[in-house]
C-alpha cells in the first residue's frame, strides 16, 4: 500500500486510500501511519492513539463504505490530524452510532473480529478533539486531533 | 512468564519465535478486535481465538508483547510472516480461551490496566 505525502501549510500530510471490503489490506495504512508518525519522532504512546483512531476508521471504511474511502493525517507544531472520510452510504443516527455496543456489522466481518461496536467510541476516547458529521447519501467525516505532547508521558 | 513455561504450561506450539527475551506479565482475552484496542495498557499478552490479517495489525498498534492462538486456531502463512517481521511470538494451543486465562492467572499473570485517558477540551 502507497500513501502520497504533501505539505500543507504549516503542516505535513500523507493520504491513504482505502478500498470498500478489502479486508486482506485491512489495517496496512494504519500501521504505515504509525511507523510514519514514530518515524516522524513523535512518542510511541502517541503514535500508538493516532495508530488505534486510523485503524478504527479504515476498517469502518472497508466494512461500511460503498465506494471506499480516505485516511488523511496531518503534522503541525501542536496536533496531529486525522480525518476519515467517504462518499456514502452515510449514517442515519450518528449518537446511536457513537453508543459503544452499536454495531449493524454484516456477518462476513464479526467472523473478522469486527462488530463490537466500539470503534467510534475507541476513536473519540483515543483523540483530544472529536468530530463526525454523516448525512445519509452523502457520506461521513470523522476527524480526529491528537495533542503532540501530552502531560501523561507514560 | 516466558516463552518456555507457556508452552509446556498450554501445550502450545511455538508458530513464531521472539526476537528478544519475551516476559508476559499481563494479559487481555478476546476475539473482537475493537475490545482489544480499548486498552491502554502496553507491554500485554493477547489470547484470542480471532485469526484474521487484521490481528497482527493491531498487535503492532498496541505494541502486545505475544499472541496466543487458542482452540487450535491459526493463522495463515501471510500473518506469520508478518510477525516475524515484527518480532512478535506466535503461540497456538488446542486449549479454550477460559482454561488459558486459568492457567495463565493461576501462575501470576494478572489482567492488564485500563489506564484513563487524558483529559479533553471540549469540542470546538
Ligand atoms: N463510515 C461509515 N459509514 C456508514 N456507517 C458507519 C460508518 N462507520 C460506522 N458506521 C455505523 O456505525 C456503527 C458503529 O460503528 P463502530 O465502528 O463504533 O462499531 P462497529 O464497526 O460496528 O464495530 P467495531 O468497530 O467495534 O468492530 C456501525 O456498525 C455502522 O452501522
Ligand atoms: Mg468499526
Amino acid at each position: 500500500m502507497q500513501g502520497s505525502a504533501y505539505a500543507r501549510e504549516e503542516a505535513l500530510c500523507i493520504e491513504f486510500d482505502v478500498r470498500a471490503g478489502d479486508v486482506e489490506h485491512g489495517g496496512m495504512a494504519s500501521s504505515q501511519i504509525k511507523a510514519a508518525l514514530k518515524q516522524f519522532g513523535l512518542s510511541e504512546p502517541v503514535a500508538r492513539r493516532a495508530g488505534i483512531i486510523a485503524f478504527e476508521g479504515e476498517m469502518n471504511l472497508i466494512v461500511y463504505s460503498d465506494s471506499g474511502g480516505t485516511i488523511r493525517v496531518c503534522v503541525d507544531s501542536e496536533y496531529i490530524e486525522i480525518t476519515v472520510q467517504d462518499f456514502g452510504p452515510g449514517i442515519e443516527d450518528v449518537d446511536l452510532a457513537l453508543t459503544p455496543g452499536y454495531s449493524t456489522a454484516p456477518a462476513w466481518a464479526t467472523d473478522l473480529g469486527f462488530g463490537a461496536g466500539m470503534g467510534l467510541h475507541n476513536m473519540e476516547k483515543n483523540a483530544d478533539r472529536f468530530e463526525i458529521h454523516s448525512r445519509l447519501d452523502e457520506g461521513t467525516t470523522i476527524s480526529c486531533w491528537v495533542k503532540r505532547r501530552t502531560d501523561d508521558s507514560s | 512468564m516466558r516463552l518456555p513455561e507457556l508452552l509446556k504450561l498450554t501445550e502450545g506450539r511455538l508458530l513464531v519465535d521472539a526476537k528478544e527475551d519475551v516476559f508476559m506479565d499481563r494479559a487481555y482475552a478476546a476475539d473482537l478486535l475493537s475490545d482489544v484496542l480499548a486498552l491502554t495498557d502496553e507491554q500485554t499478552t493477547l489470547i484470542t481465538g480471532t485469526t484474521s490479517p487484521q490481528v497482527i495489525r493491531v498487535a503492532e498498534i498496541l505494541n502486545i508483547v505475544a499472541i496466543i492462538f487458542v482452540r487450535g486456531k491459526q493463522p495463515s502463512d501471510a500473518v506469520l510472516e508478518y510477525a516475524l517481521r515484527l518480532g512478535i511470538p506466535i503461540i497456538t494451543t488446542k486449549k479454550a480461551m477460559f482454561e488459558i486465562c486459568g492457567l495463565m492467572y493461576e501462575n501470576g499473570v494478572k489482567p492488564c490496566k485500563d489506564r484513563p485517558m487524558p483529559e479533553k477540551k471540549p469540542s470546538v
